[in-house]
């Protein structure tokens, strides 16, 4: 019954996804409010819809209703209930509605949005509502999740084991939260567009407007790659947290390109410059969203990741893709030469700062999209079949992030318009100094040298001296009283304490990516129980193995003690049996070690070199590990801390007053 | 006698699971597991065939490398790179004899010739051609902005001299 109200409301849902752009476009062209507040209306009842719709599926996980094709094709008596739960978004189907959740509750939120003028509002809410039917007419006739089995079996398939894991359960929602919050920015720019205003009063409005929704993406899709990593790198045991595959790739696109647009419409906003540009960026963002999900979703790559792979679906999302971001872009084309230039400034100013800022981030993001399509394109093209990998984008990507890196601190220092160079080199010469003696001393530090190891703790502390040194600056920390800086500090505005977090924290993940990649010890041998080995300064002894009985698996858990600096601490490695879909998946013991991880992995049974029975045991020692998720929490942070700055609620004349 | 139930279900779980779990070792037993890495007795060698396990893919895995992957082809092909190190190889030796066996799939790091030309340096022509194109255009624009007058730089010194705090930047906000 539930069930049938959950796929009744799905269909409901999509009709009203109709409704909603036919009175949003009839509004628009009457300029009729009442139409357009039915467009609102129903903007709503199609976010509530697809809420129930949503509700329903995970009530048929939690309560294990086989006769519905998905839970019986991803899900099983015997997981724990919050496997069941997230086993709703953990398929094909499940993922895209939610999916279409995301998509209609942000467009909800959008029809109430109170700030934005009627026909801007109007014309988005069509937008959006033209991208939810398309993706409701996806669920509904392509990829239904409450699809019946009859007659239905006493037992489900379970979800793959691998994504049984807690990290891995949140990953999904924050995912598609930056994902798919990025279709705001792409409705708000085909609006902007269309609405076609040629005055230079409207593209700073249009900044204010768009920023929140970009930011606020931007630190969903941040935490949900983070959980990604982190899930990656703890789960599969094979020591490593991000490896250039295509689907890591898809969800790195989106991020790129949405981290280029919260800068370049901060010049929008301000100066009412780049509006072209800002535009641009708003749709590329979502075109990489859907770009991602037919890459994932279609099968055309291979990938570690690849799930419910399915090229005729993949050829309705890729329809969908082309319908849009086609429309959108050529619209963009159109349109784009008739705006009008904002404020003019220097090559040198905070405005110049924002461009190279630009530059190399969509430069990055178009490395990485050559990187992931170019296979695909040349088989295609010659037949002839070549892998892009992790040594490729070190000789792209990672100079071209590198140089943007060296640049990033001086950008802040910069006044609008016309900036003062040689003032921003004075201040930032202790700084430079600092980083530099860091560097040196990270090449003795470390054994073995590596010369670019060195020159990259030096850009990581680079990075978080600079961005502390701009709000010092600001502050006048030691140049004025105590009690001076203070006040100060308590008067800067929230947007500037995120911007130096988020700036400090890439500094962080620069640090830990460096020293983890650049110093990483591994080892790996049979041990026979009460045997060790060693990994550089750790030594490892395997204690025990047991069979022990999880909830949903049989379990084989070593207990090994890991010695070194700081005493000697027991970690618990597994290797687990899930009977109900026959796989095997490792638990990695870990051991915190200040900012270190010493990284244990169990692996087959088999025989010691002297004969005996033993486990293969692989040990990594990753230094500084920590810092790789640390760094991006940190930047999520400093977006969140922008997010809640009051300038993005104040409303556009408080705002016109002060920059006059 | 639910109790009892529950209990004689849950031994029967525990021994079905045990039984998967005896059948999955045996099947993994009949196939010979892959042989246990036996790391190169040179350390500085060792390390080499390390940095070329990253940079090889396992021909049969979802793009992972031969370092990462429990497949017993990585295995064999770890062997055959330790082997032919040990042989004196060099890493370029390695890499093409591994390219002429399996073609060009089998390195994460694409040849460069002309049909990759456009992956290998397309990032860094649309670096240099934007960079280009932007600084033609802020040179197009400069004559735009003329330059003060003595009378309008007076008077700008005037306004300067006039405001409280001449370190408050009025634009951060």
């Amino acid at each position: 019954m539930i069930v049938e109200a959950g796929a009744f409301a799905l269909v409901l849902a999509f009709a009203l996804a109709v409704l909603q752009t036919a009175l949003a476009v009839g509004g628009r062209l009457r300029r009729s409010p009442v139409l357009a507040g039915g467009a609102n209306g129903a903007a709503l009842a199609c976010a509530a819809a697809v809420l129930v719709a949503f509700a329903a599926l995970v009530y048929a996980f939690a309560t294990s209703d086989f006769s519905v094709a998905n839970v019986a094709a991803n899900s099983h008596t015997d997981k724990p209930m919050l496997y069941k739960v997230a086993a709703a978004w953990g398929s094909h189907e499940g993922s895209l509605l939610l999916w279409c959740l995301v998509l209609t509750g942000f467009g909800a939120t959008l029809a109430r949005a109170r700030n934005l003028p009627f026909g801007l509002r109007t014309s988005a809410v069509a937008v959006q509502g033209l991208l939810g039917a398309l993706f409701l007419a996806f669920a509904v006739f392509t990829s239904n999740p409450f699809a019946r089995l009859d007659p239905a079996p006493f037992q489900g398939a379970s979800l793959n084991p691998l994504l049984q894991d807690p990290a891995l359960a949140f990953h999904p929602p924050f995912l598609y939260g930056g994902y798919v919050g990025f279709s705001v920015c792409f409705s708000l720019a085909v609006a902007a567009l269309v609405e076609g205003r040629a005055n230079a009063a409207f593209w700073p409005a249009w900044g204010r407007w768009v920023r929140p929704w970009a930011l606020a993406s931007w630190v969903l899709l941040t935490l949900g790659i983070t959980l990604g990593a982190f899930w990656a790198y703890y789960e599969l045991g094979w020591g490593g947290w991000w490896f250039w595959d295509p689907v890591e790739n898809a969800s790195f696109m989106p991020w790129l390109a949405g981290a280029a647009l919260l800068h370049s419409s901060i010049v929008t906003e301000r100066r009412g410059a780049l509006a072209g540009w800002s535009t641009f960026l708003a749709l590329l963002a979502f075109s990489f969203s859907m770009l991602g999900a037919f890459l994932v979703r279609s099968g055309v790559l291979t990938s570690v990741h690849a799930f419910a792979v399915d090229p005729e679906r993949g050829m309705m999302l890729l329809a969908i893709l082309g319908a849009t971001a086609g429309a959108a872009f050529a619209l963009f084309a159109w349109r784009a030469p008739q705006l009008k230039g904002g404020g003019l400034f220097a090559p040198v100013s905070r405005e110049g700062g924002l461009v190279l800022n630009n530059l190399f981030l969509t430069a990055a993001a178009a490395t990485v999209l050559l990187g992931t399509l170019y296979p695909l394109i040349l088989e295609a093209a010659t037949g002839a079949a070549i892998s892009v990998g992790p040594p490729y984008f070190a000789l792209t990507f990672v100079p071209l992030m590198a140089v943007a890196m060296v640049v990033l601190p001086a950008g802040p220092f910069l006044a609008w318009k016309r900036g003062d160079l040689r003032g921003v080199v004075q201040r930032l010469a202790l700084v430079f100094g600092l980083a530099l003696l860091l560097a040196v001393a990270g090449w003795f530090a470390f054994e073995p040298r590596k010369i670019l190891s060195a020159l990259g703790l030096g850009l990581g502390a680079w990075l978080i001296l600079g961005a502390l040194a701009e709000t010092a600056d600001r502050i006048r920390l030691f140049r004025a009283s105590a009690g001076e800086s203070l006040r100060r500090a308590r008067g800067l505005p929230l947007a500037a304490w995120g911007m130096t977090l988020a700036h400090a924290g890439l500094g962080v993940f620069v640090l830990g990516a460096v020293v983890e990649t650049g110093f990483r010890v591994e080892a790996a041998q049979p041990l026979a129980v009460g045997e060790s080995l060693q990994a550089g300064q750790w030594t490892v002894t395997l204690r025990d193995v047991r069979i022990v009985e999880g909830p949903n698996y049989l379990a084989e858990q070593g207990r090994l003690t890991v010695a070194g600096p700081g005493g000697a601490r027991e970690v618990t490695a597994e290797r687990r049996f899930f009977p109900a879909g026959g796989q095997t998946t490792t638990e990695v013991g870990l051991d915190f070690r200040g900012l270190d991880d010493v990284y244990v992995v169990l692996g087959e049974r088999g025989q010691t070199p002297a004969g005996a029975p033993g486990w293969s045991v692989r040990v990594w020692w990753n230094p500084w590990a920590r810092l790789i998720f640390l760094g991006p929490a940190i930047m999520a942070l400093g977006g969140v801390l922008s997010l809640l700055d009051r300038r993005l609620r104040l409303t556009g004349g408080a705002r016109k007053a002060r920059t006059a | 006698m639910s109790r009892l139930a529950a209990l004689t279900r849950r031994a029967g779980r525990a021994f079905a699971a045990l039984l998967c779990l005896v059948a999955a070792s045996t099947a993994v037993a009949q196939e010979p597991p892959p042989a246990p890495d036996r790391p190169l007795a040179d350390a500085r060698q060792e390390a080499r065939a390390q940095a070329l396990f990253d940079d090889i893919r396992c021909v049969v895995c979802q793009h992972e490398a031969i370092a990462d992957s429990p497949a017993g082809i990585a295995a064999d092909m770890r062997q055959l790179v330790r082997e032919q190190i040990a042989a004196g190889r060099s890493d370029a030796q390695i890499r093409d004899d591994l390219v002429r066996r399996y073609g060009d799939f089998v390195l994460f790091s694409p040849p460069v010739r002309a049909g990759t030309w456009l992956l290998w340096f397309g990032p860094f022509v649309v670096v240099l051609t934007v960079a280009a194109a932007l600084l033609a255009f802020a040179r197009r624009r400069r004559p735009e902005t003329a330059p003060l007058s003595a009378e309008e730089e007076a008077r700008l010194a005037e306004i300067l001299a006039d405001r409280r705090d001449p370190d408050a930047k009025p634009s951060d906000d």
